[in-house]
């Protein structure tokens, strides 16, 4: 299917690799036109307006957008144009003109696109690589100088063991939650609104939600009136009142609830759906042979979806993995609960040390390769 | 679902009550900051915000008017006053000293060092009588331990909107959200058309790249970028912020458009060819219009991230007062007023007040993006 272009392509033309470099060249030109001459006109009519508008934030962001906007469709129909005026789609030579435009028209389509996520995304990890064989301003070169550092640092360990931890508890419990929440309010005449209540912490950023839990974790010594209501229930059962996030090791956990209070209504919403498409002969089935609920919830529903599960799970590993604001607003990593991508802003900039924080966020990195080559499986099995 | 489980009667109790513990147990820590936001400050201090609705107690310290104010009355001289400045709150005992602030109860009579008789009603009026004319001094000192009733305000949000810079912070947000949630849709809008009905060799490829990079950490961008913004001179600024945000975008607003576009009925699209449409026409007169439900759901999806984001803007945008964007702001009010809840708490619902509403108002659109892109990890 890939090739058909080029199969199309006439025959006066180089056939094969060449006729390929050969439409990515002019490709190449119209992009390069398009985006600069798109990209200048925005600046010179924001740099107009600006000096006549009111210096207003908002107000400059909203003639950003209307001239971002403008520029790319400036630029869509403007190479699309430039296209049309090189293969005019009329004339003598017009099924010629029109297999050659429709070989480039599509990387006109994707440059703007390609240009950016090579900037954003590919660059940087070619980039980091780089940088982690040098030293803090990246300059002097070092060998393995960091990742031998890496490997005896106590608190990149330590990193290590919590983000480890976090891998363990959050996916499992936020799917478990979610599972069960999906399952009960798929039953009740409510459930739609108990739905959206469970839902509703996804829309809250990290760094409210620790504000949030802190005021829940608030600790007052002891014999003063508890205002964080985790105490308050510990004292009115009698307890010994408790500084939560500040307790080596346990305080992990409080950090976590954290996350999987928030992801519990993205894997709810996912698995509900799963649970919808369950063919109803096969619980039809069940019942009649007599199961229980239960047998019916765990033997029938849930060995169906374990693929929506295993997409929820991996999911949330993912967000896990780059677990950050919480740790940052919480506890900043103290009291032994550091997790890799906090360390890594550290050595950034605290540390200061580029080549440090660049081999740190390439652990990461490797954490989520096989996740990634996982999904990229999936999805190619998906478009086949 | 009725199945004919759901229809026993026990059973569906307990379901009813599970669902309702289970609700309660994630929309009772918003609502805990909701209620405290509204609480006066000095009640928030002592008291949980479970106990909002219900009087509290609380020890008032007053100082009664100076002796040498005191009126000659029936042959005596007298002091009077109330304690409360508001003139709000029950009395229920008062004292003299700091070490036993209800020592007396209201109504009656404690003997002054120097020489007056004071009482306190339960209104909080005192009277201090003296038999000679008192000499002149600084007033009494009252300790009252009262019952109050609950008062609400609106003052905290004032205080953090106006005076904590939340106000500018709150536009800084508004600023970086706007440009960041619109610009990418249209470059990924034509790059998904690509990918969806256009045929080119490396398709396949491409197609498995977006996937990639979908879980991309954004850690590994960020020194990177970085440097490269400060060569190039666009460090700290807003148009470093819009452009990191649509790049970080992207692959999420590809994949989305693309698997929507996909699902589209071929016979438009080749009806449209037939008709000698151009791909330029195609898309814009009739995939743009028809994939609305996608480019709404990946909008929601993108404001949400960029609202909410703390990293990339700490990382490209500067920790400077002008430039502070919410959460931000929110972290470091929680370093430096740690232990002023009425602050936190009234901060933290300013900050995730629009994203709330936008979710509850959108919500349609929210779930339908995450169940055709339930692949990336945020």
């Amino acid at each position: 299917m890939a090739i058909s272009s080029t199969e199309a392509a006439p025959r006066s033309r180089p056939p094969g690799l060449g006729r390929f470099l050969f439409n990515m060249a002019i490709a190449l030109g119209i992009m390069i036109a398009g985006i600069v001459f798109a990209v200048l006109c925005a600046v010179a009519v924001f740099t107009a307006l600006n000096t006549v508008l009111p210096d207003i934030k908002l107000v400059q962001a909203v003639l950003v957008m209307v001239l971002g906007v403008a520029a790319c469709f400036g630029y869509f129909w403007g190479s699309n144009r430039l296209l049309d005026l090189i293969y005019p789609p009329r004339g003598s030579r017009v099924a010629d003109n029109i297999n050659a435009a429709n070989g480039i028209r599509p990387w006109l389509f994707l440059g703007p696109a390609i240009v950016i996520l090579g900037i954003y995304l590919v660059y940087p990890v070619i980039n980091s690589i780089f940088l982690s064989f040098h030293g803090p301003s990246g300059e002097t070169w070092v060998g393995g100088a960091n990742y031998a550092w890496l490997a005896k640092d106590a608190a990149f360990r330590e990193s290590m063991r919590n983000n480890i931890l976090w891998l363990i508890v959050v996916p499992a419990a936020a799917t478990f939650f979610g599972l069960i929440a999906a399952a009960l309010t798929d039953r009740i005449g409510w459930g739609n609104v108990a739905k959206s209540l469970i839902f509703m912490p996804m829309a809250i950023s990290f760094v409210g939600a620790s504000v949030i839990w802190k005021f829940i974790y608030d600790y007052r010594a002891e014999g003063s009136e508890q205002i964080g209501i985790l105490n308050a229930v510990v004292t009115f059962f009698g307890g010994e009142p408790q500084a939560w996030i500040t307790i080596p090791f346990w305080n992990n956990f409080f950090l976590m609830v954290i996350l999987i209070w928030i992801q519990t209504g993205f894997a709810m919403v996912i698995l509900s759906a799963a649970l919808r498409g369950i063919p109803e002969e096969t619980i039809e089935a069940a019942i009649i042979d007599g199961a229980s609920p239960f047998q019916i919830f765990y033997k029938i529903k849930v060995p169906q979806i374990w693929g929506t599960i295993a997409v929820v799970w991996t999911t949330i590993t993912i967000l896990v993995l780059k677990v950050f604001d919480i740790v940052l607003a919480m506890t900043n990593g103290q009291w032994g609960s550091q997790v890799l991508a906090n360390y890594m802003f550290d050595w950034m900039f605290r540390g200061l040390d580029f080549g440090r924080a660049s081999t740190i966020a390439l652990v990461i990195m490797a954490m989520v390769t096989p996740i990634m080559i996982w999904n990229i499986r999936e999805a190619r099995k998906d478009m086949k | 679902m009725s199945t004919p489980v759901g229809s026993r009667p026990a059973l569906s109790w307990v379901v009813n009550i599970s669902v309702l513990l289970l609700v309660a147990l994630w929309t009772l820590p918003t609502f805990g900051i909701l209620v405290s936001s509204l609480r006066d400050k000095d009640q928030l201090a002592v008291s949980g915000w479970w106990t909002a609705l219900t009087a509290s107690e609380r020890n008032v310290v007053a100082r009664a008017a100076p002796p040498e104010n005191a009126t000659l009355e029936d042959g005596r001289y007298v002091l009077t006053g109330n304690v409360f400045e508001d003139g709000s709150g029950k009395a229920v005992g008062f004292g003299i000293s700091s070490r036993a602030p209800s020592a007396f109860a209201v109504g009656e009579s404690a003997e002054l060092r120097d020489g007056g008789m004071l009482t306190v009603e339960a209104s909080g009026d005192y009277t201090i009588t003296y038999a000679e004319q008192p000499e002149p001094g600084r007033g009494q000192r009252i300790f009252v331990s009262s019952v109050e009733p609950p008062r609400f305000t609106t003052e905290n949000y004032k205080n953090v909107l106006f005076s904590e810079g939340l106000g500018k912070s709150f536009i800084n947000t508004m600023t970086v959200t706007i440009p960041a949630t619109v610009i990418p849709i249209l470059i990924a809008a034509y790059a998904a058309y690509a990918l969806a009905w256009m045929e080119f060799p490396g398709r396949a490829l491409l197609l498995a790249a977006i996937v990639g990079l979908l879980v991309v950490p954004l850690q590994m961008s960020l020194i990177p970028l970085l440097r490269f913004y400060n060569t190039i001179g666009i460090g700290k600024s807003f148009i470093g912020i819009w452009l990191a945000h649509t790049g970080f975008g992207l692959p999420l607003a590809i994949y989305l458009l693309r698997n929507y576009m996909a699902g589209l009925p071929r016979e438009i699209i080749e009806s449209a060819r037939v008709d000698g449409a151009s791909d330029f026409e195609i898309f814009r007169k009739i995939i743009l219009p028809l994939s609305f439900p996608a480019l709404a759901s990946f909008a929601i999806f993108q404001f949400l991230w960029v609202w909410n984001d703390l990293l990339v803007a700490t990382v490209f945008l500067g920790n400077n007062e002008e430039q502070l964007v919410l959460t931000g702001r929110l972290r470091e009010l929680l370093g430096s007023r740690g232990g002023n809840w009425e602050i936190l708490t009234a901060s933290a619902f300013v900050a995730i007040v629009v994203p709330i509403l936008v979710f509850f108002a959108l919500q349609r659109y929210l779930v339908r993006g995450l169940l055709a892109g339930s692949v990336k990890g945020g």
